[in-house]
């Protein structure tokens, strides 16, 4: 394996649990709903990701409860948010505290155990191709599923009716309510969806990124991904190429610094946020563009009258 | 009837009594740390000594702790609440703490404080730390000794003058076996991100290293290096459950019999403030881990070193030592002070790295 197909291995693992985190959270927002709670409910899909498959002894069940907690934990969120109506801003911080919390209780006896991997696909020919062989053919499950995700969101979305409905809630919640849409329904399944993509990335952490369980393991990541919904303008496509441009810088500059090209290193460490804020703010000065893409009533509770 | 309700309620009392009697006899010890009490690491080896004070004094000692409490002005309001709340004496365990923790002793003059890995003392606070350094020329040897390549990989967390120190032992540990063995130093600015040590972990193999080496907090670096197929050394704790074909030995913090021995200090009454500890191998404040995975002659070697690290026949920094811009820092035979390597903040001859100022 050459330098160069390895350095593009470690960037698609640095960005798939970005991927798949802003992802979920792109469809939440294009609900109207702003869940600030990502890195909680993250963290709680690293926990129980990492549990499950400690006490199965399979890193599949580990998959699945890492994936069930963050749907579980968002369920929390859309109560209180959508059937009580309470801020949405507040309501998602405090998740994010609590299942940080949280998480550290339920991993305390997990700590220090060695941990179990997903094992990657292998093709055999297809894997030995040079250059784009482990690339395409010999990652880890969930790589393959941030790909499918992706392609299925930007495709439902845009694509089908049911996406249109869930924009145009997003949009203007009073008048899909008025048409008869169920309004609080689609929100509800949004911020599910959300939920599963957000412990589905935890779960990526901790059981193929680094097979261990530290207490605030996501370290940020769920916070980076929320920024990347906004950078990527609300579009999967561009959610995808922000992770990976992130991803990218992050790996790069470790790189650099490896290689002693005298950089400051704080510099270089700042270089994946500086290079996403300087993104975000050379796509803002479309407004246009920001306006068409942006969910008209993000963060607005919505109350449907009787 | 009624009898018996007086008689149980003077038993009760006097019970009550007893209990509150007793705490008072207590020595309460309180620790503040910066990151959970399981992060597999610094704090947990801080908890790990806490625990071993409970079980060491039993009853003549209660121990309480705030986890998770940032550097910096935060960690004044916590320090004072423990303060107030009756303790004798507060172990603040990161050096983050040091200008809280002596403001806060200013206004608690009968508390005791004991302010970790810091350099300024007061009447009633004092400061410890570990020799870390010990072990790194350790480690460093045995890199040299069983790198392939030459080329070692450094993963480093801030550059405080504690980590540039621990490089420079380890520099000066593989030079002393190998003059030409090379280290590539990674920064990632963070104590405790297991994805970004990976990262850096996975970069630095790429880039032809193949012994690793940490001082960031997370076993993750020593799970890339069990699946590369390389070698690396373990941080503050035994990681050989990471990495049981990987770990050649690993630092090992053990803080508990300082602290057993401070607050039997403060029991009878000879803890004294404006001291600095600065213990190191020889007393037991930390270890080395078992040496794994390598043949027998470097065994002996690293054992051998580590008998005359505890014996004073060796000191990691003896002259000559130059500087990494070739000045002259120690002469032939000059041993290194312990001011200069508190305040260490300049590689030696021979690091791969520009350190970040």
């Amino acid at each position: 394996m050459g330098i160069f197909e390895s350095i593009l291995l470690t960037i698609a693992t640095a960005a798939t649990p970005l991927l798949i985190a802003a992802i979920g959270e792109l469809v939440v927002e294009r609900s109207g709903v702003l869940n600030l709670g990502v890195e909680g409910m993250m963290v709680m899909g690293a926990v129980c990701g990492f549990a499950g498959a400690s006490l199965s002894g399979s890193p599949w069940i580990g998959l699945v409860a890492g994936v069930a907690a963050g749907a579980v934990f968002s369920q929390l969120f859309a109560v209180l948010t959508l059937s009580i109506a309470t801020n949405q801003v507040a309501t998602g911080l405090s998740l994010t505290l609590l299942g940080l919390g949280l998480s550290g209780m339920i991993g305390e006896p997990f700590v220090g155990e060695a941990g179990s991997k997903l094992p990657n696909l292998f093709i055999p020919g297809l894997s030995e191709l040079p250059l784009v062989g482990r690339l395409i053919f010999g990652q880890d499950p969930i790589f393959y599923l941030s790909v499918i995700l992706t392609v299925g969101t930007a495709w439902f979305l845009f694509r089908t009716r049911t996406g249109l409905t869930l924009r145009s809630i997003g949009d203007n919640p009073a008048s899909a309510h008025t048409l008869g849409i169920p309004v609080i329904r689609y929100r509800y399944l949004a911020v599910l969806f959300g939920g599963a993509c957000a412990g589905l990335a935890g779960a990526h952490l901790s059981l193929v990124y680094t097979p261990q369980w530290v207490e605030n393991m996501t370290a940020g990541r769920g916070w980076i991904a929320l920024a990347l919904v906004v950078f990527a303008s609300w579009r999967p496509a561009r959610v995808a190429a922000g992770a990976y441009l992130f991803g990218g810088v992050t790996i790069g500059q470790i790189h650099a610094q490896a290689l002693g090209f005298g950089i400051p290193s704080q510099f270089l460490s700042a270089l994946p946020y500086l290079a996403t804020v300087v993104v975000l703010v050379m796509m803002s000065r479309n407004k246009r563009l920001m306006m068409v893409n942006t969910p008209a009533s993000l963060g607005r509770p919505f109350v449907p009258d009787r | 009837m009624k009898k018996l309700i007086i008689g149980l309620a003077v038993a009760l009392a006097a019970s009550t009594a007893a209990v509150s009697a007793h705490a008072a006899d207590k020595t309460k010890a309180c620790f503040v740390y910066l990151g959970p009490k399981t992060d597999g690491g610094w704090t947990q080896a801080h908890d790990v000594g806490r625990q071993y004070v409970e079980k060491e004094l039993g009853d003549k000692v209660e121990t309480a702790y705030v986890e998770n409490v940032p550097e910096g002005p935060d960690s004044e309001r916590v320090i004072e609440r423990l303060a107030r709340s009756g303790c004798s004496i507060v172990f603040t365990t990161s050096f983050g703490y040091m200008d809280p923790t002596l403001k806060v002793a200013k206004k608690f003059p009968k508390v005791k404080f004991e302010h970790a890995t810091g350099f300024k003392t007061a009447e009633n606070v004092t400061t410890y730390n570990s020799r870390f350094y010990e072990g790194r020329y350790i480690i460093g040897q045995i890199a040299a000794k069983m790198s392939k390549t030459g080329v070692a990989g450094y993963i480093a967390s801030v550059p405080i003058p504690e980590v540039v120190m621990g490089i420079n032992a380890f520099e000066q540990g593989a030079k002393s076996v190998n003059p030409n063995f090379k280290m590539k130093v990674v920064w990632v600015n963070t104590w405790h991100d297991a994805g970004k040590e990976a990262d850096a972990a996975k970069a630095l193999i790429d880039q032809g290293v193949d012994i690793l080496t940490q001082h960031t907090d997370s076993a993750a670096p020593m799970q890339i290096a069990e699946e590369r197929g390389i070698h690396a050394f373990g941080q503050a704790f035994d990681q050989i459950k990471a990495g049981p074909k990987a770990q050649l030995t690993a630092i090992e913090d053990t803080w508990g019999p300082y602290y057993v021995k401070r607050i039997k200090m403060v029991m009878d009454g000879t803890w004294k403030g404006g001291e600095s500890s600065w213990d190191g191998l020889k007393d037991g404040i930390l270890t080395m881990a078992p040496y794994t995975n390598m043949p027998d002659d470097v065994k002996k070697m690293a054992e051998d070193t580590e008998a005359k690290i505890k014996s004073g026949a060796i000191h990691p920094f003896t002259g000559p030592i130059k500087k990494q811009d070739g000045s002259v820092w120690l002469k032939d035979g000059e041993k290194a002070d312990d001011g200069t390597l508190l305040g260490m903040n300049f590689y030696v001859e021979g690091v791969d790295d520009k350190l970040p100022q």
